[in-house]
């Protein structure tokens, strides 16, 4: 119900906004859509055909009507029926964005899920490590990488390891395959931007977990795990961490729903034809259906992980279920 | 260190050599817990001896920083895990059951925790895991000891929920923690800790963060389990009031040593360290009305990091001055018998210590 | 049954109700015939709980419910209760830190139940508050001298000789160094920090300060010392205290007269020496018997000891009636219909109890226990019957141990006249002192009731049963002050020395 009206809120707050933040009109807008020096009538008519002439409280019925029902676009002569989720068509490619989108978006599930995965477990083992033994030479070596992770940026990193992976020492595919055709080519050609991605948040989180770790090892529960003789292994994992990972979970569920939306600057540095990398090019283009539809998409996908990571939350603390 | 381990002797067990046995069944001799910190080492318990027998309650008394829950957390030998435990110095010797603790294997130490020894703490809702049940928490007490599954664990958890007055343990026993109320909490803590019959148990403040009423409820508990179990207690408490109500034998801590020891009565009735007159006078009394002002001990806990020389209480003490000379600034007091069972670390003679207390402390009380 | 006309009659029986406040007998400082600089009436404070999308109000915590009280000039009253009764909401309230949700407070005959944040600006001067926790109540950023001098900052007060020299002085005051002005409060050890939050407290030459656990934080010895300190102070200065606090010995150490709380309701309020001698409420004789006392030599004197049975029921939700019924070992039908009034049933002792302690009953026709009740009655007597007591420690311990009413013969058709006094519990009740009050209701009127108690009392040492039952019969016309049997004045009076 909440979930509804914040994604609606979302979608006005786009539709309304975008294009005036791009400056355009109207005219403009239709403009593009035709092509080069187009005449008066020309784009009269393509804004009637669009609806681009009419008030904006109705252009956005009709564009949530395409989004639940689908929609048909009288063009001149012929008529174009977009299916149930229409998000419109491009205006620079023509192409309807809704079926750009979901040919895209396992490229960006690939990518975000293999690099959720690597960030999680690496990120969550060196924080606990850190977290046991503060000031050690561990501690201070892995925060030191976590830092640098953090620092550098994606377009550094990220185009290190193309350099170094794929062309100085050719292991890595360059080219994209799907999961259903050759799983382990597949995650060959990821690997290189899956650990970049990697780096980046496996960073933040060995800082979160060792930071929460820290906090819940000094806890009274775990002094009353250890009174009851429970070895220092299981005091760890099932007191210590199970209480660190709570918070660590939200931050996790909100970094995978954001990723999900497109990681625009990873995809576009590997070439990975993602959700992203369509948005970066419609950006480009000023293009505004597909941004309109990788914005909602991504605005549809944090929501969700909200959703999710709430109910996740009151699933791993007791305090926090509902009465 | 000769001096030192003279000490332990003086307290009065039988100690022919270090490393021997001892009869008693808890007994430690002169236990030192030093922390190294980035201000110096702070010695939380500096040369502290005692012993516990079964079925007896000793109830170990002082301010906050005294060290009477560092010794607590290190006859358990809690210390020396987590992060900082590499750090900890711990010397001196703890004998519990005819087994040294403060130099044996962990793992052994380990395996003697829960079982052996059992803690109840201060405050039962963050002692426990606020993630999990009840009853699962004291299962996994009961199984870290016990090869049984999980059912037998369980039927044993609820029977100890039962037997420490918890209606339904059944069905409370699928609460979690928070779903407890304070004395309820506390009485499920000391299920867990009572579930595999461990017959030492070290109470840290058990009842401090509890109301009267429970408090009352708790102490009952505990003494009655105590009698049923026939096992040695350690109390850990500031409340005079509850060592009087609870306690056979009373060690009056400051500054990491112990200044006073003997018997509650000998305690309560005629105390022989300015110390103790101290706490006696500092306490309004529930069962008398007194309209004069009370009798504090002036100044502030000594720094355990700069503990005072001599007499560690001597800055406060206000018959620091009546021993000749300044032994009371150098010379570090040590424990004497000035009473059946009863020692103190004092250097008032015995004299004035007898004239002050009856004639000086005793009247305003 | 008709409890409620009963208490009508019980209400109307009670003669110093109409007596005028300053009539009452002086408590120990005589505070009498002090003007009052504090009343409070009907006070309220409801905190909602709200749920759903449009915070639709389901329930509310009841953290104090309607109480009145008065605090005089110069006097200190305690409030005491467990917590979650009120107390330190109460506190909160009065100082208007929180707004009430119903009823008056009038300081020196002003209301200031609703005063705006602005009006009440100046009065902030008059009334002052110190609270429990010495290291949350400091800001860690700021000098000691800038946290003393705030409130001549915010008032815009400048004292003579200027804020500094008027800081030191304050710091001098609460015994601290006048050199302590640039320190931070984390030098300090909790005591000073509550030195500091009592000088802060007192900047302003206030008429009243509320303190909240002033020393429940703070060491054995420290807490002597800052209880010592609030003694000079108010001598000194001539302050008006309100100590909010659960520890009972400081309360009765500090306090001239004592409000007990339970959820949300002032049980009793007497002074000192009643309160704690003759105690009337059920709930304050338990709450008082549950304090260890620190003589070892009353071990034995456990036997009086009152273990009340569970926790304290949820604000959310309280009982009917009489809200300590669900715990009281004396509940009856009425205690759990009628919710008694606060009554002066002594002079200078209000208490809020059909069938109170050291005073006679409110409701004798009303005989027929609660299952609570006989529940409780069940905990009193083991409790009571603890074994291995020396003679000397019954002597020392107060008479009145629990009085479980056992009133066998009131749990069946309601035999008139002859009272049937029966201990009986657990395994050792032959050792319990018991007093049974029944009454008849059979066929007279209400205006003419007969009231047979019964006490008997039995010998610990050699457990035999030694009843000595007396009957009194009392016109309910005759004032209900007349003491119904003589061993109560006795009691009384043994307790008094």
């Amino acid at each position: 119900m909440i979930l509804l009206l914040v994604v609606s809120a979302v979608t006005f707050a786009i539709f309304f906004l975008l294009p005036r933040m791009a400056g355009q009109t109207a005219d403009q807008l239709a403009q593009q859509y035709i092509g080069k020096s187009p005449s008066k009538a020309d784009i009269l008519a393509v804004k009637h055909n669009l609806g681009l002439d009419q008030p904006l409280y109705v252009q956005y019925w009709h564009f949530i009507k395409g989004i639940v029902a689908g929609a048909t676009y009288d063009l001149g002569p012929t008529t174009a029926h977009c299916n149930a989720p229409c998000f419109g068509y491009s205006f620079k490619t023509h192409e309807a964005v809704w079926p750009q989108l979901t040919s895209r978006l396992p490229v960006t599930v690939s990518l975000a899920a293999g690099a959720a995965v690597m960030w999680l477990i690496s990120g969550v083992a060196v924080g606990v490590v850190s977290a046991l033994k503060p000031r050690s030479f561990f501690d201070r070596a892995f925060m030191g990488v976590a830092l640098a992770g953090v620092s550098l940026p994606m377009f550094f990193t990220g185009n290190l390891a193309i350099l170094l992976f794929t062309y100085q020492w050719p292991i890595f595919g360059r080219t994209y395959v799907p999961f259903t055709e050759n799983p382990a080519q597949w995650a060959n050609t990821l690997f290189p931007a899956w650990c970049s991605l990697a780096l980046l948040y496996s960073a933040i989180y060995a800082r979160l977990t060792r930071s929460g770790m820290l906090e819940t090892m000094n806890e009274d529960f775990i002094r009353t795990a250890r009174a009851k003789g429970l070895r220092e292994r299981n005091v760890v994992v099932r007191h210590g961490l199970r209480a660190a990972l709570t918070p660590i979970i939200t931050v996790f569920g909100m970094d995978l729903g954001l990723l999900l939306g497109g990681a625009l600057i990873t995809e576009t540095v590997f070439s990975l034809h993602g959700v992203g990398q369509y948005a970066v090019q419609a950006i480009d283009d000023n293009d505004l259906p597909p941004i309109l539809g990788v914005t909602l998409l991504a605005a549809f996908f944090v929501v969700i992980a909200n959703l999710l990571v709430d109910l996740l939350y009151a699933a791993a603390d007791p305090r926090v279920r509902l009465s | 260190m000769t001096e030192l381990s003279k000490t332990g002797a003086a307290v009065g067990e039988p100690v022919s050599a270090p490393s021997d046995a001892p009869s008693t069944f808890l007994e430690v001799r002169d236990l030192k817990v030093h922390f190294p910190t980035d201000d110096g080492l702070v010695k939380s318990v500096d040369g502290l001896s005692f012993s516990v027998e079964k079925g007896k309650t000793l109830s170990i008394v002082g301010e906050s920083g005294s060290g009477k829950s560092v010794t607590s957390l290190a006859i358990m030998g809690l210390h020396r895990l987590g992060a900082r435990g590499k750090n900890v110095q711990m010397s001196g010797e703890i004998w519990l059951d005819g087994q040294e603790l403060v130099n044996a294997d962990p793992d052994e130490v380990r395996k003697l925790r829960g079982r052996e020894m059992a803690m109840i703490f201060q405050d039962p809702l963050s002692a426990m895991h606020p993630y999990y049940t009840i009853g699962s928490q004291i299962v996994e007490a009961y199984r870290v000891h016990h090869k049984v599954d999980k059912k037998t664990a369980r039927k044993r958890a609820i029977e100890m929920l039962d037997r420490v007055g918890i209606p339904e343990p059944a069905k409370r026993a699928d609460s979690y923690p928070h779903e407890f109320s304070g004395g309820m909490r506390q009485r499920a803590m000391i299920a867990m800790a009572l579930v595999n019959n461990p017959e030492l148990l070290i109470a840290d403040e058990p009842t401090t963060a509890l109301d009267v009423t429970v408090q009352a409820q708790i102490l009952d508990l505990i003494r009655d389990l105590q009698k049923e179990f026939g096992s040695a207690v350690i109390l850990i408490t500031h409340d005079l009031g509850v060592v009087a109500e609870i306690a056979d034998e009373v060690l009056v801590m400051y500054g990491g040593r112990c200044v006073e020891r003997g018997a509650v009565d000998e305690i309560f009735e005629k105390p022989q360290h300015p110390y103790t007159w101290g706490l006696l006078g500092s306490m309004p009394r529930i069962d008398r009305e007194t309209s004069d002002r009370l009798i504090p001990v002036k100044g502030q806990p000594p720094s355990l990091i700069n503990v005072p020389s001599g007499c560690a209480f001597h800055p406060r003490c206000p018959y620091a001055d009546l021993p000749k000379g300044d032994v009371t600034r150098t010379v570090r007091p040590e424990l004497q018998l000035v009473g059946s069972g009863h020692y103190t670390a004092c250097h008032l003679s015995q004299e004035d210590r007898t004239r002050i207390w009856t004639e000086e402390i005793a009247p305003k009380l | 049954m008709s409890e409620t006309k009963k208490t009508d009659a019980a209400d109307a029986v009670v003669p110093q109700q109409a007596v005028a406040p300053e009539d009452r007998a002086d408590s120990a400082k005589g505070s009498g015939d002090r003007e009052v600089l504090l009343r409070v009436q009907g006070l309220k404070k409801h905190f909602p709980i709200r749920k759903g999308v449009l915070q639709r109000q389901v329930a509310a915590v009841k953290a104090v419910d309607g109480i009145d009280f008065e605090v005089r000039k110069g006097e200190t009253l305690g409030v005491v209760g467990e917590s979650g009764c009120g107390k330190s909401t109460m506190g909160r309230v009065i100082t208007r830190l929180q707004d009430p949700t119903g009823g008056t407070i009038e300081f020196e005959g002003q209301d200031i139940t609703s005063l705006s944040v602005g009006k009440m600006r100046p009065l902030r001067r008059d009334i002052q508050m110190i609270f429990q926790d010495p290291y949350g109540s400091l800001n860690p950023r700021h000098t000691i001298g800038s946290i003393v001098s705030a409130p001549f900052r915010l008032q815009g007060v400048a004292p003579e000789g200027g804020v500094k020299k008027e800081v030191q002085r304050l710091l001098e005051l609460v015994g601290l160094s006048p050199e302590h002005y640039n320190r931070y409060p984390h030098e300090f050890s909790g005591g000073q920090r509550q030195r500091i939050g009592i000088a802060r407290a007192l900047a302003l030459k206030p008429k009243l300060v509320v303190a909240d656990e002033p020393v429940s934080a703070l060491d054995v010895s420290i807490q002597a010392q800052v209880v010592n300190l609030m003694d000079d102070l108010q001598s000194e200065l001539g302050l008006t205290y309100v100590i909010i606090a659960h520890d009972l010995s400081v309360v009765r150490h500090v306090s001239d007269r004592i409000a007990v709380m339970y959820l949300g309701k002032i049980v009793e309020l007497a002074d000192r020496t009643s309160l704690y001698e003759a105690p009337m409420h059920p709930y304050t004789k338990a709450l008082m018997s549950a304090v260890p006392v620190p003589d070892p030599k009353r071990r034995g004197a456990k036997s009086e000891r009152i273990l009340l049975k569970g926790d304290v029921p949820s604000p959310i939700a309280p009982p009917s009636g009489c809200r300590f019924h669900t715990r009281c070992w004396k509940a009856t039908e009425i205690c759990k219909t009628t919710e008694p009034p606060l009554l002066e049933l002594k002079p200078g002792q209000q208490v809020a109890c059909h069938h109170p302690e050291n005073a006679a009953d409110q409701a004798p026709q009303d005989t027929v226990l609660l299952s609570a009740a006989r529940e409780a009655v069940e905990l009193v007597i083991p409790a009571q019957s603890s074994p291995q007591e020396s003679e000397a420690s019954k002597e020392a311990s107060e008479p009145e141990a629990a009085e479980p009413v056992v009133a066998k013969a009131a749990a069946e058709e309601e035999a008139p006249a002859e009272a049937e006094a029966e201990a009986e519990g657990a395994d050792d009740a032959a050792e319990a002192e018991t007093e049974a009050e029944e009454g008849d209701a059979s066929a007279e009127t209400e205006a003419h009731e007969a009231e047979a108690s019964a006490d008997a009392e039995a010998a610990e040492v050699d457990a035999s049963v030694e009843a000595e039952t007396e009957a009194a019969e009392v016109d309910a016309s005759v004032e209900a002050e007349a003491k119904s049997d003589a061993a109560e004045a006795d009691r009384q009076e043994s307790t008094d020395k």
